[in-house]
């Protein structure tokens, strides 16, 4: 059984986890307008989100996801927080 | 009339006035004919309702067959019942709102909030609206008390599959369908807007029906059988039933009788109405036709691998096909298929006359439908078609023939058609050939397309689709000809290759001990279509002598080189470069065979990065088509030519080496029963993590593993290995080593679900042993080999574990089927667009950049964008 005493880990500082940034409300315009969608046509991610939690991200906020792309380089995505 | 755009489909439910008004007329008795066998006007086939004999005229419309749509008539019903589809519906309404007032069982200012909230999120975000409903409605439930008119609340128990009752101090009362429409009636609309329906066009009150459409006669046509009788439609069958019910129950309650037997009829009229709308409700009989079959009712046409969706929208019957048995031709080119001439006189395709094809097309429609080529309908430029089956005088309407005619004429030699078998799992299931007319009344195809559409000729049937348009073929030449998909998008390898023969014709001929005269150059040349020069014939003395390797030669393109190990460069015979005394390391330079042989590391189907790849890879089309077609015949000549069987004598052991298994097997027996003595002193070493018993049998199971193998090596140590059946087995072509050693040596342990077979009786799988036996033999070990034979206790494992195989594909294929039937649903309308990104038809995001790595994996190399490797390769060239 895992106890809920167990210490708290931060989701940000676990190998795994892929960059996250919060964007700016600039930023945010500046990407949606470059990929040509809303924001509900990217990838959703709930507030919830242990990682959305840990970098303070809101409901309509975008995050910038930059991740190790297996065949190479970098792949960079974005999401959009919802609430839940 | 002006144009007019689809905007959207709404839906709704139907008013009992809407029904009225779009119904023609009203359904009140329920005979059907007459003593004559007419219709009786206000039964079921009511004239008015459509037309469905050909020459009727329609006394609604006034149509004849074909042009009449069919007009709904009514029925009223004599008591309102609850319409099955909207149960669930009912329900959650009952449940939520007040049984007095009607209005949603929560204060009046959390309904205003909810309901702002449900309007401001419900166009754009779905799923969180229909959550907010969901929490609306299980709130609301709780309540026992109404907070707008302070009632007592009842519990609403709803009896699956349609009986609605409240639960009171002193036991259940039942709802009627009159009462639970009263109450339905009192819902405000705003209440309904937060249930998550409209208002405008679902009032709740509405789930429950008191007129019933009557569906027209062209949805339920009658249908003649031989000898007169007629027979109705399933759906003509249940109005009648439910007509009939309705006419008692009126009956009854104008005649006063007792409340019992009113709500009994009424129950019947709810079930007859239940089944007409959907005949598999869970926890009600399903209605059956007389002779016991169940009747097939509206859900049913739909549902379904058969029914309307899936069966006639998503997928339909179509013209211009054919289906047989398919057969192998290694003359045909890859890309054409052998058609049958009677299939050749039943698919057309249109084509112009013009001045220039006009003569031709005069001789077709001369030969008319019976003689091929011909043709079968002519179409004239008024749009007039005629049927040349019964034209009299085609010559003279030969003569007639002027331009902008289109003649249908037979499929002929080079007419492009598409080709494919089921189950199409990849783009490659279907491809275009090009037709070839031949007698004989199978498909025809070139065995090097085999697999691709992964067929074989012990029955396979495949289907034939002819393009009707000048767009059709060129999609067709330009995207699904089969040269041109020989390399597969699924791994970035040729798909296409040699199988079985080619092999072991290809091994045959490039090995070193193939020497030809110029007789057998010549007659292997023979049916080639090779243009060049034929090389300096290798040994010049005492007579000229070509190897099997110049002749491979003589088709690589001058600036090809490679290297790379061959199949049979294993084992004993392995070898890591050109020094190799086996033979088996392939050495190209500038497009010469130097060392190495040709088996299915080389020119073998679904080999990535071999020789055949780079061919198919690093030059044109036409030249992947053209050795495919010549080098590849010239193969299975040679093979024919050398003659390759198998014989028992290929896996027949000296009676030495069955001496010496014999001796090993013996041994191993004495160290299994060695182990069990040990297990039954409790002296045996568990391994970690395992019980003493799993110890055991993993012990005895690596034993007999070992002793397989060594019965193995044993054994094909003293066969030939250049024995035909070894050379299938080292080329690839078929067959493997452990194959050959089950035959010659030892068959070893057979099993069901990875484990010893220990199924059957207590403690013992056949009566032959005793209980707790286990002993190798016991369960399932067969030291027989296939040459020596089996005892019967032996054979009965070996069927065993050869059933669970069966059971295993059979189950395997229709689990990825279906498996692949979601995926291919939730990723059909997922395309790249052309910034690149890949999208949905919604415009989601689905990836920013295809792949992530924008790689086509059929121009890729065997999945990356670049092979280093081979790159450098093709730089240094022959040097090295």
């Amino acid at each position: 059984m895992r106890s809920s005493t167990k210490k708290k880990v931060d989701p940000l500082s676990y190998h795994l986890t892929p960059k996250h940034e919060l964007l700016t409300a600039e930023q945010a315009f500046e990407v949606l307008k470059s990929l040509g969608v809303t924001p509900d046509q990217l990838p959703w991610m709930r507030a919830s989100d242990p990682v959305a939690k840990a970098i303070g991200a809101r409901p309509g906020d975008l995050v910038k996801v930059t991740r190790k792309n297996p065949l190479g380089g970098e792949v960079v995505i974005y999401r959009y927080i919802i609430s839940g | 009339m002006e144009d007019k755009v689809i905007k959207g489909v709404g839906f709704g439910i139907l008013s009992p006035d809407e029904i009225r008004k779009i119904s023609v007329t009203a359904i009140i008795t329920s005979e059907v004919y007459d003593e004559d066998g007419t219709p009786i006007e206000g039964g079921v086939m009511d004239p008015r309702l459509g037309v469905i004999e050909p020459g009727q005229k329609c006394p609604t419309c006034g149509n004849q067959l074909g042009q009449c749509p069919g007009h709904f008539g009514h029925i009223e019903l004599v008591r309102p019942v609850v319409h099955i589809g909207f149960v669930k519906h009912v329900n959650d309404f009952l449940s939520a709102t007040c049984r007095k007032c009607g209005r949603i069982k929560l204060p009046e200012e959390e309904i205003d909030r909810y309901l702002k909230i449900y309007r401001a999120i419900q166009s754009r975000w779905q799923s969180a609206s229909k959550r907010l409903v969901d929490y609306v409605k299980k709130t609301a439930s709780k309540a026992t008390t109404c907070p707008h008119c302070g009632t007592e609340q009842l519990k609403i128990k709803l009896e699956k599959p349609i009986t609605f009752y409240e639960e009171g101090k002193e036991g259940l009362t039942k709802l009627t369908p009159s009462d639970i429409r009263e109450r339905l009636e009192r819902i405000q609309d705003k209440d309904v807007e937060l249930m998550g329906l409209n208002p405008k066009t679902s009032r709740p009150e509405l789930m429950v029906l008191t007129v019933l459409p009557v569906p027209p006669v062209t949805m339920r046509p009658s249908i003649m059988i031989e000898s007169g009788i007629r027979a109705e439609d399933d759906l003509t069958h249940k109005l009648v039933d439910i007509i009939r019910i309705n006419e008692r129950l009126k009956e009854s309650i104008d005649a006063g009788a007792p409340q019992l037997i009113i709500e009994d009829l009424w129950d019947l009229l709810q079930y007859h109405i239940s089944t007409y709308f959907d005949n598999e409700i869970p926890g009600l009989p399903p209605a059956k036709h007389r002779s016991g079959r169940p009747l097939r009712t509206l859900a049913q046409r739909l549902k379904g691998k058969e029914g309307r969706f899936r069966g006639n929208l998503s997928g339909k019957r179509v013209d211009f096909s054919a289906r047989t048995v398919i057969s192998p031709d290694p003359s045909i080119s890859i890309d054409e298929v052998g058609v049958p001439t009677d299939v050749a006189k039943i698919l057309t395709v249109p084509e112009k006359v013009t001045d220039w094809n006009i003569e031709e097309m005069r001789q077709l429609v001369m030969n008319g439908p019976e003689k091929w080529p011909g043709a079968n309908y002519i179409i004239r430029p008024d749009g007039r078609r005629v049927d040349l089956r019964y034209v009299k005088d085609r010559k003279a309407l030969a003569e007639g023939l002027t331009p902008n005619y289109i003649v249908e004429r037979h499929i002929m030699n080079n007419d492009v058609v598409l080709f494919n078998r089921q189950p199409s799992l990849h783009r490659i299931s279907i491809m275009a050939h090009r037709a070839r007319v031949l007698p004989g009344r199978t498909f025809r195809l070139n065995l090097l397309v085999c697999p691709p559409y992964n067929a074989d000729f012990d029955g396979d049937e495949m289907n034939l689709h002819t393009p009707q348009s000048e767009e059709a073929v060129a999609e067709a030449k330009e995207l699904m000809t089969v040269h041109k998909n020989i390399l597969t998008p699924r791994y970035g390898g040729p798909i296409m290759g040699g199988t079985q023969d080619y092999i072991s014709g290809a091994y045959l001929m490039t090995v070193k001990t193939t020497l030809l005269t110029k007789e057998e150059l010549s007659k292997l040349l023979g049916p080639v279509k090779y243009s060049g020069d034929v090389p300096e014939p290798a040994i010049l003395s005492p007579r000229p002598y070509w190897t099997g390797k110049q002749v491979v030669s003589m088709f690589l393109p001058d600036n090809f080189n490679f290297r790379g190990p061959a199949n049979v460069s294993s084992g004993t015979r392995i070898c890591k470069d050109e020094d190799c005394p086996h033979d088996s390391f392939i050495l190209i330079k500038k497009g010469k065979l130097l060392t190495g042989v040709f088996d299915k590391k080389g020119l073998g189907n679904q080999q990535p990065e071999s020789v055949l790849h780079w061919l198919i890879k690093e030059y044109p089309e036409d030249y992947g088509l053209w050795i495919m077609d010549n080098l590849f015949k010239l193969f299975i000549r040679f093979a024919e030519i050398r003659g390759l069987t198998m014989t028992y004598n290929d896996v027949k052991i000296p009676a030495e080496a069955v001496s010496k298994i014999a001796e090993q097997s013996k041994e191993t027996r004495k160290e299994i029963e060695n182990l069990i003595a040990k297990f039954e002193r409790g002296e045996l070493e568990p391994i970690p993590g395992r019980t003493l018993e799993e110890s055991l049998e993993n012990y005895i199971l690596d034993a007999l593993d070992k002793l397989r193998n060594s019965a193995g090596e044993t054994g094909s140590s003293y066969l030939d290995p250049f024995n035909n059946a070894y050379i299938m087995a080292r080329t690839g072509a078929r067959g493997s080593l452990l194959n050959l050693t089950q035959m010659s040596a030892m068959l070893g342990q057979q099993s069901i679900r990875g484990e010893r077979i220990k199924r059957g009786y207590k403690g013992r799988v056949i009566p032959h042993f005793k209980q707790g036996d286990i002993s190798p033999e016991a369960r399932g070990f067969i030291y027989s080999s296939f040459s020596r034979g089996l005892n019967p206790i032996e054979m009965f494992f070996h069927a065993a574990a050869g059933r669970e195989g069966l059971v295993d594909t059979a189950v395997r294929t229709s689990q990825s089927g279906y498996m692949q039937r979601r995926l291919i649903n939730a990723l059909s309308d997922v395309r790249l667009e052309y910034d690149g990104t890949v999208r949905n038809i919604s415009g989601d995001l689905i990836q920013t950049f295809y792949g992530y790595d924008g790689v086509h994996p059929m121009k890729s190399v065997h999945g990356k964008a670049i092979d280093i490797n081979r790159a450098i390769e093709r730089v240094v060239g022959w040097k090295r």
